[in-house]
This record gives structure tokens, sequence and C-alpha cells, in this order.
């Protein structure tokens, strides 16, 4: 490890001070009195007051988080019920799934939108046009709204459980499961008491990656979800208006938010590195 | 191991109908007109757009390049530090990822402002003002400040497992910093390399957010034509899809350049 040469630190400070700055000033701007988005008048807290009175943000945050809770657990379960169905599949027939299941990976995310919308819009003309010739009357269906919003960002999580978990489940060890069937478990039981908890790790980290993606999303619910807001095309509707601080305060609190949670989480994470350490050490010991 | 067929079935119903039945759909609204009849209008009417299409391709470039530029000597210091601050780094690199790209690109959208902070800060040395926003650099900008971190975590993820007596080897043998970049270090990086071009260029080429707050009216990009075709005043769905399907074939087509695909879907599977 050589240490850092003088133009080296500056770079990584440019570099860091690229990716920082703005949001910088853009948390600076949320304690700003004036609605000015470049003179500093006066502190106040006035704009974080007004977010949380603000009818149309807590509604559309309630949205993101029931719509990603569902989601997310719904492709889970979806998606590590998927993991080992693909596994016992043939070669053939899974590269072919995993191909299919690839496309939401790597498409643009307006392409999954759109097309998604297209389907919503035939199935909507069509079930109207089935129940207009049964009624014998104009029949108009809209099915865009929460339900839309679902199946969207379902379809777009469940690939990133079958990744997660897929190569997981093939890094197991099978001699393990086979034991538990020779201790005469059978394969419901075995699977529940020794490969499950094995996953856990797995589906639980995708779970959570699931939860961010939807509550992140705003290209894929843009085009699904009919009227309803989501947090994210709330905030696209503000920055339209231009000039309103809210967006500033909203900013801070998400980043306070998303800092606490990484902070916490790598807390958790060193402590537990230490206590193996710790435990490896006295195993040392003993011997 | 435990294998039951069956579990997949409701994916596989799932994937077919929410994945597959919507693609099958966009090629056929592609070539069809509004009654449903085929046509192959709305491919040929695309040539009224190939500015569009220019420019989204040569700016999604430029960001792309920009992009690796400043991320390959900063991927290659981090991958060089002592272990304990690397991982405290690739935090600092992800922690603004987390944050609403919408709330990132408004961010630039006051600093780059005629009087925004930028050309404040300029007008006290006397330089400027600037017209920065509503520019296609603003655009690149945009692009270029929220995709930056998808190229800097492939190369230094890559780099990461380079040993660092390969390059002093190198250099005993006599490699001058050009030798060592271009015979070693590159073509070491090369998977991380590819992979953080397909991550900045795919999105850079699709966006419609980032054009239409940096770039004001007179920068649309392929995706801002396709947003107009479904949820803006053109309205067009035929013609939406004709455009979706051919950024599609761009998509796979800077994919199939960057990727062996199906060996690393088989390595992931």
């Amino acid at each position: 490890m050589r240490k850092m040469r003088w133009y080296q630190r500056v770079y990584m400070v440019a570099i860091f001070g690229f990716l920082y700055i703005p949001i910088a000033v853009l948390i600076a701007f949320s304690f700003n009195e004036s609605k000015s988005r470049t003179v500093f008048t006066n502190f106040t807290f006035n704009w974080y007051k007004n977010l949380f009175s603000n009818e149309m943000i807590l509604k559309s945050l309630a949205v993101s988080l029931v719509i990603a809770f569902i989601s997310a657990t719904v492709a889970t379960v979806l998606g590590t019920t998927a993991a080992i169905g693909i596994n016992s599949l043939k070669k053939r027939t899974r590269t072919v799934v995993m191909g299919i299941s690839y496309v939401p990976v790597i498409d643009p995310e307006i392409i999954t939108g759109v097309s998604m919308m297209l389907l919503f819009v035939v199935f909507n003309t069509q079930i109207s046009s089935v129940l207009s010739s049964i009624l014998g009357f104009e029949v108009s269906m809209n099915s865009f709204g929460i339900t839309t919003l679902l199946i969207a960002h379902i379809t777009f999580n469940v690939p990133y459980v079958i990744f997660s978990v897929g190569p997981k489940l093939r890094q197991l060890d099978r001699h393990v499961y086979e034991a538990a069937l020779d201790l005469g478990c059978n394969p419901r039981q075995a699977f529940f008491k020794v490969v499950l908890p094995e996953l856990t790790p797995a589906i639980f980290s995708s779970f959570l990656i699931c939860l961010t993606y939807s509550i992140d999303d705003f290209i894929i619910s843009y085009f699904t979800s009919g009227t309803v807001q989501t947090l994210p095309i709330a905030i696209y509707s503000m920055t339209k208006k231009k000039v309103s601080p809210e967006i500033n305060a909203l900013s801070a609190i998400m980043f306070a938010v998303i800092l606490s949670i990484i902070l916490v989480s790598n807390g958790i994470d060193s402590r537990r590195e230490k206590r193996l350490s710790r435990a490896a050490r006295a195993e040392e010991g003993k011997l | 191991m435990f294998k039951k067929r069956s579990l997949a079935a409701p994916y596989l119903v799932w994937m077919v109908a929410f994945i597959a039945v919507p693609l099958v759909i966009v090629v056929y609204f592609a070539f069809t007109d509004k009654t449903g009849a085929f046509t192959l209008e709305n491919i040929m009417s695309l040539g009224m757009y190939t500015t569009v299409f220019v420019r989204s391709i040569l700016l999604a470039i430029v960001a792309t390049v920009v992009c690796l530029v400043l991320a390959f000597p900063l991927s290659y210091m981090l991958s060089r530090m002592h272990t304990s601050t690397q991982s405290m780094m690739t935090m600092l690199v992800m922690l603004p990822m987390w944050m609403n790209f919408l709330l990132r690109t408004y961010a630039w959208m006051s600093l780059l402002e005629n009087n925004g902070l930028i050309n404040r800060f300029l007008g006290v040395f006397g330089i400027g003002p600037f017209q920065m926003i509503n520019t296609s650099g603003a655009v690149v900008l945009g692009m270029v400040y929220n995709y930056l971190p998808y190229m800097i975590l492939p190369l230094y993820t890559i780099m990461v497992k380079i040993d660092s007596s390969v390059i002093e080897a190198a250099q005993d043998l006599g490699a001058n910093m050009f030798s060592v970049l271009f015979r070693v270090l590159i073509p070491l990086s090369m998977d991380g390399i590819t992979t953080g071009i397909t991550m900045v260029f795919v999105p850079s080429i699709s966006t419609f957010i980032i054009s239409r707050m940096l770039g004001g009216g007179s920068n649309l990009l392929i995706g801002d034509l396709i947003e107009l075709q479904f949820l803006g005043n053109s309205y067009n769905y035929n013609l939406g899809s004709a455009m979706s399907l051919v950024l599609m074939v761009i998509v796979l087509m800077c994919m199939s350049f960057t990727t062996a695909d199906t060996e690393e879907m088989e390595a992931m599977v």
C-alpha cells in the first residue's frame, strides 16, 4: 500500500465534492427562509412544517410504503419459489426462463413501463368491449391505479429475487439435505428445516432490495399508475412548479433516513464481524 | 437436492403474462395502425426524428465516455487503499445513489440556473453569467452525475482483484506509465469496463427526466419522444411502440458489443 500522492488526493476530493456538493446545497437551502434558491436570508424550519402538513406528499408516501411492502413480499415469495422451481428445470428450459427473466433487468425502464402500460390499456379495452356487449350499453373500464402499480412493481422486483436466491440455492451442500432425508425427514420437512434456514439471509436481503427499488422507482410507476401518486411521482409534480423549498426539506429528510439506515446496518455488520473474530480467537485459544 | 418443478409454475405464468406478453404487444402496436391493420408507416415515419435519435446516442456516448474517464482513476485509487478505508469509500460512492434521482437532478437545476449558485459564484470574480441550464451540456452533466457511481462500482470491484505485484512487475520490467495502463491495467479490468459502459449507457440513452429538467424544451431525447406518445400531447401508441422498439434494438446492440450475456447469465443462475 503506497501512500497517496497529493494530486491523487486532490482528484478524490474533487470527485466526492462533485457527488456531494449538489446534495449539500439542496439540504442547506431547506433551512432558508426566503424561497430563493441562491440567496440565504434567514434560518427557518418552515419548509419542514409545510412538508408535514402537505396532504399530497403524506398521501403519496403512504401509497409508496404500502406498494413497497406488498410488492416486496409477493415478489420475495414468488421469486424464492421460482428459484427453487427453475433450479429443477431441464437446462435448456432453464436458460430460456432465465433469459426472459433477464429482460426487465437489462431493458431500459421506460420500455418496461411503456410495455406494461400497453398491456393494461389492451386489457381495459378488451374487458370494456366484452362487458359492453354483454350488458348492452357502453362500459369503459379503467384499471389503472394501485393494482396496476402493484403488478408492475412485483414484475420488476421478482427477477432480483431469483438472481440473488438462485445462486445461493446452487451453493447449498446437497449432502445436508440428503442427511435430513436419511434421518427420517420427508422432503417437505427437510426443506423447511434444512434448506430454507440456509436461504434465509439471501431471501431477506432480496426483500430489502425489492423494498428500496420499489420506493425509489419513478419511471415504471409513472407509466402504470394512472392518477395514483407514489412519492417519486409527487416529487416529480413538485419539481414542475420550479420553486418549492419543500423538495429541499424532503431531500434532507430522505438523506438523513438513508444515512442512518446505512450507518446502523454497517454498525451491526462490524459488530457481528468483531464477535465472529472474537469467537474465532477463543476457539484458537482452546486448541 | 430439493427438486420441485411445479414451484416454478406460478412465476412462469406471471413471467409470460407480464414480461413476455407486454413485449409482444409493443411489437404488435409498432406494426399496426389505429384500426389494427398491418402497416410499416410507424417505422417509416421515424425518419422524421433522426436528429433526436442521433442526439440521444451522441449525448449518451459522451456521458458514458466522461464517466469512464472520471471513474477509472478513482476506482483504481479506491482499490489500492487499506481495506477498512475501502469499504467506507465505496459506501460514500453509493450513498448518493440511494437518493431519488429526481431529487439529485433537481439539485442541479438550482445550481445551473442563469441566476443560480454557480453563476453567482463566478460573478464574484466578474466572470459570466453563462447560459448553462437548458443546454445539451447540462443534460450530459445530469447523466454523468446520476450514473457515475454505476461506472465506479463495477470498475472498483474488478480492480480490487488485481494484484499490486503484477503492476510492480510490469514497472520492474521497464514499462512506463502508459504501458502499465494500456497493457496491464485496462486489459485486466475489461470486464468491469464493459459492465460500467452498459450500466451508464442504457439509462442515459433512455432517460426523459434529465433532458426535461436540465435540457429545457430544446434537447429532446428518444425517451421524451416515447413519453410524449404515451402520456403527453402527441398521444400515438403505435408510433410510441415503434420508437420503443428501435430503442430496444439500440440497447440490445450495445449489450451485444459489451457482454457475452449467455455465459454471464449461466454464471448467475
